[in-house]
């Protein structure tokens, strides 16, 4: 198989996934968060693609293809949940979201 | 109305319960109206249920009112049915008369106590569950009966509920009593196992048959007296009774006295058959009769207080009617139980007249001279003293000899009848001189109380004295339904014939007993010259002397006296020996035992608070926090499983 090898796609799909972790624990702002996660869902997709392309199979490709509908959908739902919490709380910094504690 | 004999305890249930819901509201005067009128109504319906008996059934058999199924399940069941015989009848008709006397007296003593439609409330509904004791055709159905008149005479017993001792001594009464249900409840069980039934027909028709073994029997006879012997106060469950005395005279009268206490009686006799059966059960009961009867009379003699006086004798007095029973002589125990209805409670609604003229006053101590105050108190006493005493022609001395006669005579076990006689005859003794020692204190000398009581002192209204005279009056005729033979008076022994279907001869079964007429003249002449012995003794100790004679008794025998005021310590002794035990065993399973329980769920309780405590650290309500946690376990899990 010419080409990239699959390895360096998964290193560069672990980085991203790193970097999206990261910005998950560390960012306050939701939509920074938000934008996170998609760059870890977008990670593990590309993974997929990456094993995909060395296996000649469309399972992968597939997979990817549901990730992102869900995606979609979750971006919908999470960012309604942001702009309800902005309504109430004028801010969308997730550390004034503690309501749910003890 | 032989169909409708379930009417009879349900017109003083409908009293009871019109007078129990709406007696505060209707006014003391239509409360009398419906009490009388239930407790009349009740006498005559049963008056008349008798007489259609008398038309319907001439050779006295068993009349059976089945009304309905009462339970059915796995092979056992009983009915709700009453039934009429000449023992019921006898306990009808001394039940619903000397009840309806009793009410109308209450009229007059009750008038001003607060509580009035309760108090008449209680003694209609006591009135309903005693006719059905007296009425039911099965064990079970009159132990309904028997539970019935103990809560009536818990209520009334703890009538005056604001005062300790009153409200004590109705628990104590409860509780006792519940110790001889227990035994009146394993004989009902032993029953349902053994003969499958408890009507009264069925177990005795088993028994005849020989389909229940000699030591069933006798378990269940023994067990059935434990029973009576809590409801008619007899040793060593006869303590309720004398503190019983805490009630309403009248209820003295009635419940404690004439009619409840001779339940246990009436069961024995209605157990004849099976007690016949088992000659060492009859000994026990005999023997237990014997002794209670001895061992009260001799603590009435040293009383002070009138009504404890009666309340002992009445405890001597269901003494000599279990003798009767135990010895076999059935027909004389129920005779006693009726001629003692008369005369005690005329004694009890006497001792509850001086009462209301004294004010309240108990304490013979401070009586003296009531005699010209209270005249037809002071006559109808005398006759019940003489009645309980002893002396022919009065009651008490008809019914008491055939009992002692019999003992002297018994078949079933010569030798103990002889020591049963003995300590009856000595009892009878002792009977005649505490009531003259009552009767002097009370009636004649000088008088003792305080001024204010001298000049309360009155007779009382008719309706108390009223039923005063017809009690009086039956003391006195009373003991002609049981004439001995050897007075070879046209009629003799009415009762006995009366009673004979209810005590049927069976071949092999107990014999009756048949009393020489040396035996009974002898017996008589013993125990007629024994009170007038005691009666010589107590005139001389007390007339015109006062209480001089038991002040120099004391001095000389304090020992003694102190025995006697004291009831030979026995209240003490059970306190020492099974109240404060049980106490002690109480309060260690309340401390200890039930400590260990509620510390262990405790232990638990406080575990799972505690890891709660420890997890709630985790909850920050941060969602960073969680998304590092979740992070965290992956990265874990990953390592772990990878």
């Amino acid at each position: 198989m010419p080409g990239i090898p699959t390895n360096y796609f998964l290193i560069l799909s672990a980085i991203l996934f790193t970097i999206g972790v990261c910005g998950v624990l560390t960012r306050r702002n939701g939509i920074t968060i938000f934008m996170s996660i998609e760059l870890m869902v977008n990670a593990v997709n590309l993974t997929f693609v990456a094993y995909a392309r060395q296996f000649h199979s469309l399972h992968g490709l597939i997979f990817v293809f549901f990730v992102m509908a869900i995606a979609a959908a979750e971006a919908a739902v999470g960012l309604a949940i942001f702009i309800a919490l902005y309504h109430h709380r004028d801010t969308i910094d997730v550390d004034e979201a503690n309501l749910m504690h003890w | 109305m032989l169909d409708k004999l379930w009417l009879i305890p349900l017109i003083p249930f409908a009293g009871f319960l019109l007078n129990g819901l709406f007696g505060k509201k209707i006014g003391n005067g239509l409360v009398t109206a419906v009490a009388l009128a239930a407790s009349g109504l009740t006498a005559m319906v049963s008056t008349l249920a008798v007489f259609q008996y008398l038309g319907a059934y001439p050779d006295h058999g068993r009349h059976l009112d089945r009304v309905y199924n009462w339970f059915t399940a796995g092979g056992i069941g009983t009915d709700v049915a009453f039934q009429l015989d000449p023992l019921s009848i006898v306990m009808l008709m001394v039940v619903t008369w000397v009840g309806f006397l009793i009410h109308l007296y209450s009229v007059g003593y009750m008038g001003e106590e607060d509580g009035y439609g309760r108090y008449f409330a209680y003694l209609n509904l006591f009135l309903s569950a005693m006719l059905i004791l007296v009425l039911g055709s099965s064990y079970l159905f009159i132990f309904v009966g028997w539970e019935g008149v103990g809560l009536c005479s818990y209520l009334l017993i703890g009538f005056y509920y604001d005062r300790d001792y009153a409200a004590a001594a109705g628990k104590k009464a409860f509780i006792v009593n519940r110790i001889g249900d227990f035994g009146f409840l394993i004989a009902m069980f032993l029953m349902f196992n053994y003969a499958g039934t408890v009507d009264f027909a069925g177990v005795q028709s088993m028994a005849a048959r020989g389909q229940l073994t000699p030591t069933v029997i006798t378990a269940i006879c023994l067990l059935l007296f434990l029973g009576a012997c809590g409801k008619s106060a007899q040793i060593p469950l006869y303590i309720w009774l004398p503190d019983a005395m805490a009630g309403p005279t009248p209820v003295s009268a009635l419940i404690h006295a004439a009619t409840m206490v001779t339940a246990g009686v009436y069961m024995l006799v209605r157990s004849n058959l099976l007690y016949r059966m088992s000659p060492s059960a009859m000994m026990v009961v005999a023997l237990i009769g014997g002794l209670t009867a001895l061992f009260s009379a001799t603590i009435a003699v040293a009383q002070n207080d009138i009504k404890k006086v009666l309340a002992y004798s009445t405890v001597s007095q269901l003494g000599f009617m279990f003798i009767g029973v135990g010895v076999g002589a059935f027909t004389s125990g129920i005779f006693h139980l009726v001629t003692h209805a008369f005369f005690k409670a005329c004694l009890f609604l006497g001792a509850g007249s001086v009462i209301h003229a004294m004010g309240g006053e108990q304490d013979m101590r401070k009586m003296g001279g009531l005699r010209k105050k209270i005249p037809t108190t002071f006559w109808t006493f005398t006759v019940a003293t003489i009645a309980i005493s002893g002396f022919p022609p009065f009651a008490g001395f008809f019914s008491k000899d055939e009992i002692l006669a019999s003992a002297f005579a018994t078949p079933y076990f010569p030798a103990v009848g002889k020591l049963v006689w003995l300590m009856g005859t000595v009892a009878a003794f002792f009977t005649a001189f505490y009531m003259f020692r009552l009767w002097y204190l009370t009636f004649t000398g000088d008088f003792r109380g305080t001024h204010e009581q001298e000049h309360h002192l009155h007779e009382s209204p008719w309706t108390m004295t009223f039923p005063l005279q017809v009690l009086a009056v039956l003391s006195i005729i009373g003991g002609f339904i049981g004439l001995p033979q050897m007075l070879h008076t046209p009629v003799t022994n009415l009762l006995e014939h009366w009673m004979q279907p209810v005590i049927p001869e069976i071949e092999g079964i107990g014999k009756l007993i048949e009393i020489p007429v040396g035996t009974e003249a002898t017996v008589a002449l013993v125990s007629t010259l024994l009170a007038a012995l005691a009666w010589y003794l107590a005139r001389q100790r007390y007339r015109g002397r006062g209480l001089a004679a038991d002040l120099a008794t004391e001095q000389s025998h304090p020992g003694l006296v102190h025995t006697l005021e004291n009831k030979y310590y026995v209240d003490e002794g059970y306190d020492a020996t099974v109240v404060t035990p049980l106490r002690q065993l109480s309060i260690f399973s309340w401390k200890v035992i039930d400590g260990i329980i509620d510390g262990t769920l405790g232990l638990v309780g406080y575990t799972v608070a505690a890891i709660g405590d420890l997890l709630r650290f985790f909850q920050t309500g941060n969602v960073r926090n969680y998304a590092l946690m979740l992070f965290g376990a992956v990265v874990i899990l990953m390592w772990v499983f990878a």
